[in-house]
């Protein structure tokens, strides 16, 4: 099999989910992603914040992208040695210090349960928690805002008990409420966008998080504080 | 101004997209054939950015306000007050004069540009219509009949009295961009992060041809074949994608994601189509079937430096042409 430079892609078979050393792989001819060894934790996501400062100085870079313990790094063009540009970003990352970003705390008041709630029941099955419960769970974590993506002004939140995960859905939603409050296997969120969705909504709340014509249009920022705030529960 | 006097749904207002906004989730848009927009916009003298609508329903008819260079290329044929326009053509229409685009066979999008360009509001750096998230564009939503669209300021060509056009890029560049003796498309890819996850699987991506299915549109098309996956199930943490990436949800059948598409997924992605190649896509009807064709960082330089060539060809030669009808007509 020919793999010249495409070998940056290939992870080793039957890998676990949770990388020992750092992994870059391309998506097309521009686009590198760089997955971050490690726990799913805001350490790694600390250095991710990091990284993403330095890379975005980067004279050939025209777009980064901060995920979750992960970094897609757009290239202006498709690079003449794609196995050097791995080797700079794996240099980055070697020396990638952690920064802590002191973000704001935003208060998010909720409905759990009710119409909106569609995933409720499953997400009991699933852990075998009351519905009671699993909102206690919810409404009791502090959560960091890790990276925005998906949709506009979407906050992927880190910080999520491990009892009440939940993956991503086999067969999305088709048209999924903005405002909803779901879980998506170790990560939470509010939706922002009324469209098909894949993750399971166990709540719903009114507050605006996106503003095309605002001077900031995302209410979110990478390091900010999410807290639910209860506002009635319908079970 | 134009005014639009018959559209069907789904056509909007797009330029090259919204591009730097990733980072905060806003999805780029932008032209699914973006080739066939920058030489729409070089036709006419604009920047190979300028907004223009992009045809992708029929009927489509707009009347003119004043003298205007137009041009439209991709999958149309146009007329103007009943006459035919060769194909990738640009010339004046006066005044109340209506042009129609009407569709062409194997082709999914045309693209309509004016001198001056469409000159809606930008929104965030682009006048590009996002649907999903009802911003850019013509307030955020597909046009409809009775829009009055605004244009820029133009300096009305030499070239526009006469017409001009250009061969269109398939077969200008036949040889860069070959389809396969049945008609099947090639679609030239890089293997992306989860590749290898699919052991046998993985070959039988590469191997088999993909029908472009009916639930297809400007997010994404997902396609129809014998389903592939991964050797145990993958739960990823959220990342960035751009247009291209042929992610596999767990039922199996790829989705390649395009202009509209998120700018964060978490399905585990098979591949990553070429942007040299993404407007191919962009004239794919659903139902055609295509093949992926594994590539190399290499060729994709190849192919954007081709691509590239062929641009600045028509910039200058449409430029020298206009220089000389100019000096001809004693201008």
């Amino acid at each position: 099999m020919n793999r010249a430079s495409n070998s940056i892609a290939v992870r080793p078979l039957g890998a676990p989910l949770v990388q020992e050393r750092v992994q870059i792989s391309a998506i097309g001819g521009r686009a590198f992603l760089l997955e971050a060894p490690g726990g799913f934790d805001l350490a790694a996501q600390r250095r991710i914040w990091a990284l993403t400062q330095v890379v975005a100085c980067w004279d050939d870079v025209i777009e980064t992208v901060p995920g979750m313990t992960n970094l897609l790094a757009i290239f202006k063009a498709v690079p003449e040695n794609p196995d050097a540009v791995v080797a700079r970003l794996v240099d980055a990352w070697d020396r990638a210090e952690s920064i802590d970003i002191h973000g704001k705390m935003i208060e998010i008041a909720v409905t759990y349960g009710g119409e909106h709630a569609t995933d409720l029941a499953a997400l009991c099955d699933l852990s075998g928690l009351r519905d009671r419960e699993i909102v206690r769970i919810h409404h009791e974590g502090t959560y960091t805002v890790f990276a925005l993506g998906s949709a506009p002004g979407f906050g992927y939140l880190h910080g999520l008990d491990p009892r009440i995960h939940m993956p991503r859905k086999t067969v999305p939603s088709l048209k999924m409420e903005k405002g909803c409050v779901t879980i998506g296997g170790m990560q939470t969120g509010v939706a922002v966008l009324t469209g098909p969705n894949g993750w399971n909504s166990i709540g719903f709340a009114e507050l605006p998080i996106f503003d095309p014509t605002a001077a900031t249009p995302a209410l979110m920022t990478p390091g900010d504080i999410v807290r639910f705030i209860p506002e009635r529960i319908e079970l | 101004m134009i005014e639009v006097v018959d559209t069907g749904p789904l056509n909007t207002i797009q330029d090259l997209g919204r591009t730097g906004f990733r980072d905060i989730g806003v999805t780029v848009s932008g032209a699914m054939d973006p080739l066939a927009l920058k030489v729409a916009n070089l036709l006419v003298g604009n920047d190979d950015g300028a907004a223009a609508i992009e045809l992708q329903t029929f009927p489509f008819r707009v009347r003119f306000g004043k003298q205007t260079a137009f041009a439209v290329t991709g999958g149309g044929a146009a007329t103007l007050d009943d006459v035919a326009i060769p194909a990738w053509w640009m010339q004046m229409a006066e005044a109340g004069q209506v042009l129609e685009v009407t569709p062409v066979a194997g082709s999914a999008r045309a693209y309509v540009t004016f001198g001056g360009g469409v000159d809606v509001e930008p929104v965030m750096g682009s006048r590009s219509t996002s649907l999903r998230g009802s911003f850019g564009g013509m307030g955020g939503r597909s046009l409809k009949k009775g829009d009055l669209l605004p244009l820029g300021e133009t300096m009305i060509s030499g070239l526009a009295a006469y017409g001009f056009g250009v061969v269109p890029p398939l077969l200008e560049m036949a040889s860069l961009f070959p389809v396969a003796d049945d008609g099947t498309l090639l679609i030239r890819a890089l293997p992306a992060g989860e590749h290898d996850l699919f052991g046998a699987d993985a070959e039988r991506f590469w191997s088999q041809t993909w029908k472009i299915s009916s639930q297809s549109d400007r997010t994404g098309y997902r396609l129809s074949g014998n389903a592939i996956r991964p050797i145990a199930p993958v739960e990823m943490r959220s990342h960035g994608i751009v247009a291209g990436v042929v992610q596999v949800p767990p039922a199996g059948e790829p989705i390649i994601q395009m202009s509209d598409a998120n700018t964060a997924g978490g399905y585990p992605k098979i591949a990553g189509v070429l942007e040299a190649d993404l407007w191919l896509l962009g004239q794919a009807r659903s139902g055609s079937r295509l093949r992926f064709v594994r590539s190399s960082h290499a060729e994709g330089r190849a192919l954007d430096k081709a691509i590239a060539e062929y641009l600045k060809d028509i910039r200058v030669t449409s430029q020298m042409v206009d220089r000389a009808l100019k000096t001809i007509s004693g201008r």
